[in-house]
């Protein structure tokens, strides 16, 4: 069934490989908007290599979630936003949130379970957000995000703000209750909405087939009553079309849309999955035949007349940043303890500390047998 | 100033919010043009309009979600679910998303969860649960469960300008029963303050919402039989009051914590064990319980009767609690 899918997946994406005539917005890019794809796509792969790297170093302290072979869907459709709008990315978007501001120096904190990270240490990953450059943090209930992201778009609805939300989900997130729930309000209230489906072939180790009988997750679509159209996911150029279209219609007052891009999720769930449910061959196939930054590289030197120094230039400034990056997250310290307590509420601001957990000493001389404990002397007149 | 209902408490707090703030919207089944199942939202569409009076499809998760959204952005919406038992359905987006945001992400969900809660009312399982134990449980949520028309009032207000996502239980039972005259002004009731019910020095009953009125009766009952009952109404379940509960322990030493919700894992066991922790060298009698057998609470009159507290029961207790 899985080699099923994803071949099906690939004939479709390599019968336009490379080949797709620019739409009408990709066409319309200047130079540096094309260079800076590359760049984007470079960073983001790039620094989820440096990752790997600390990961086997043992310096992350979770798992390490990749995007390889996706990153033209995250980066191109994330893109396509102007100042303003706001994502929520999911697993696999690092390409969408470094185009929305978030920096390298910030993922590698974050991994790295650093004080200063984004999170001071609460949450894992790229699971944080900013409002202020446009992206809100997931949580890793799937599908959950679409319902919070309708209620960010109807805020702009409300307030009559001219601004535009992007949700990504997973195939597998397609499935959820909260998925139907969110992207059912959205379509009702007509509020400025992208919804965009990666389809990468897997949820963890279960390909699309064991996700839904639909014959794509575009079709989705009909039933809330809002467009759906599949791209793809590969052809970074593609990805900026179809998201651009999608966010100019929902910023003209249109209503959501449904996209689902196609790509393809070159490693495991995570960097320990061994990806042993992949039928042999399939994955090689892909990163031969359908590596999107590749396909990029190839447009930008064979059709838009970059030359390779042009190219191996940004490659020197990702690495560079990179670098850097990784030096200033090695040099910061981890959160302190009591930082834990912080901020569950703004009132109160923090939790009482653990009583045992003041020092074994100060704790039992506080609470071993303080003064005044038993439960009736006579001597003190009684309970006074 | 003429009496109004709880239900009506609610209503005012509503529409004076939605006046004074305009980031202050609604959204639920059924809250517009029919004015809510229980006509707590009646005549807000029509004076605010179908932007901040929202009716929204079947989908708990979907707009409790988008209210976390909307809230992020400097929204205040309000949802109504139609019984507080939907808000089983919503569980997932309050625990996880909305609960963990300002912790994990820094982002504040000032947003209220209402709707009505509680039995007596011969509501079967899906009607008439008391789901707060859940949401005590979880860090992050504020819980209150106001007993007068007064407080109805004041807290639903404070939860409106709180900075963080409040579960406000509204008592059906209460609903039309219970009436109060509205303070003047601007009145607002601290979220995390109990309230003294009725003074007593003998025992002291710990309760909220519906059963307040089980022990004032009680307590009433109690005085003709030489025993002066405390009742504390704690009106607010997260954050707990203990410096309330700790004092009333301290006045009389003798504690009953009564409530609707069921026996295993409700607020009572949290209540008794912060009295051991904080003033067990005041006690002259065990902490006792009477609450709701664990049961899904049935339809039939004698059924749920026999289930929920009873004011017989709350007598029988203070009785033992006064022999002891």
């Amino acid at each position: 069934m899985a080699a099923k899918a994803a071949t099906k997946g690939a004939k479709t994406v390599n019968g336009t490989a490379g080949k797709a005539a620019l739409g009408p917005h990709a066409a319309a890019l200047g130079r540096d908007r094309q260079l800076e794809l590359y760049y984007w796509m470079r960073l983001t792969r790039q620094l989820e290599e440096r990752l790997v790297n600390l990961y086997r170093q043992t310096k992350v302290v979770g798992g390490l979630f990749r995007s390889l072979g996706q990153e033209a869907d995250a980066v191109g459709s994330a893109f396509a936003l102007e100042k303003g709008d706001i994502l929520s990315p999911l697993i696999r978007n690092l390409g969408s949130m470094l185009v929305k501001g978030a920096t390298p120096v910030e993922i590698l904190k974050q991994y790295m379970a650093r004080g200063d990270s984004p999170t001071r240490g609460r949450e894992l990953n790229i699971h944080f957000g900013d409002l202020e450059r446009g992206f809100v943090g997931q949580i890793s209930h799937l599908g959950d995000m679409v319902p919070v992201m309708a209620g960010v778009a109807l805020s702009f609805k409300l307030r009559k703000e001219k601004r535009v939300v992007l949700v990504y989900v997973g195939d597998g997130a397609t499935s959820t209750g909260a998925f139907h729930e969110g992207i059912n309000f959205a379509a009702v209230q007509q509020v400025p909405m992208v919804v965009i489906v990666e389809n990468n072939g897997y949820a963890y180790s279960t390909p699309t087939a064991k996700q839904t009988r639909a014959k794509s997750f575009a079709d989705k679509g009909i039933g809330y009553g809002i467009p759906g159209v599949t791209a793809d996911g590969n052809d970074v150029l593609a990805t900026y079309e179809v998201t651009r279209e999608a966010v100019n219609r929902a910023r003209a007052g249109g209503g959501v849309t449904l996209i689902e891009l196609m790509s393809y999720r070159r490693k495991g769930h995570a960097e320990h999955d061994n990806q042993s449910y992949v039928p042999p061959g399939e994955i090689e196939r892909w990163a031969a035949e359908n590596d999107p930054v590749d396909r990029y590289v190839a447009r930008l030197t064979g059709e838009f007349g970059f030359t390779p120094a042009d190219l191996a230039a940004v490659d020197a400034r990702v690495q560079q940043e990179i670098d850097a990056a990784t030096d200033a997250a090695e040099q910061s310290g981890v959160p302190e303890a009591l930082d834990a307590l912080e901020g569950i509420y703004a009132d109160p601001p923090r939790e009482r500390p653990l009583w045992f957990r003041e020092g074994v000493r100060s704790a039992v001389d506080a609470h071993e047998r303080p003064e005044g404990w038993g439960t009736f002397n006579a001597a003190r007149g009684g309970h006074a | 100033m003429a009496e109004i209902t709880y239900l009506e408490a609610i209503r005012e707090a509503l529409s004076e919010e939605m006046e004074r703030d305009p980031n202050v919207f609604l959204m639920g089944e059924d809250i517009g043009a029919y004015g809510g199942a229980f006509k707590v939202t009646e005549g807000l569409l029509a004076k605010f309009g179908e932007a901040r009076v929202i009716d929204t499809p079947i989908s708990e998760a979907g707009f409790v979600g988008a209210a976390a959204g909307a809230a992020h952005m400097g929204m205040r919406p309000v949802c109504e679910l139609q019984f507080i038992d939907f808000i089983s359905c919503a569980y997932d987006i309050l625990t996880n998303y909305v609960a963990t945001a300002r912790y994990r992400a820094f982002l504040g969900c000032p947003m209220v969860v209402r709707g009505p809660s509680g039995g007596y009312v011969r509501g079967g399982p899906f009607h008439s649960q008391n789901p707060e134990a859940a949401f005590i449980h979880t860090p992050g949520l504020k819980v209150v469960y106001p007993a007068t028309a007064e407080d109805a009032k004041g807290l639903m207000k404070a939860a409106i300008r709180d900075e963080d996502c409040v579960l406000f239980f509204e008592h059906k039972y209460l609903y039309r029963r219970i009436k109060g005259v509205m303070p003047a002004g601007d009145h607002v009731v601290p979220i995390g303050k109990a309230r003294v019910a009725r003074e007593g020095t003998d025992v002291s009953i710990i309760t909220y919402a519906a059963t307040v009125y089980k022990a004032l009766e009680a307590a009433e009952q109690l005085a003709a039989q030489g025993v002066s009952v405390e009742v504390i109404d704690l009106r607010t379940l997260a954050p707990l009051d203990e410096e309330a509960i700790v004092a009333t322990v301290k006045k009389t030493h003798k504690v009953l914590v009564l409530h609707e919700d069921t026996r295993t894992g409700g607020i009572a066991g949290e209540i008794t064990a912060r009295i051991n922790e904080a003033c067990f060298e005041w006690l002259d009698a065990p902490v006792l319980r009477v609450t709701a057998a664990d049961v899904p609470l049935p339809y039939a009159p004698s059924l749920e009767d026999y289930v929920l507290p009873q004011v017989a029961d709350v007598v029988l207790a203070c009785r033992r609690l006064a022999a002891y």
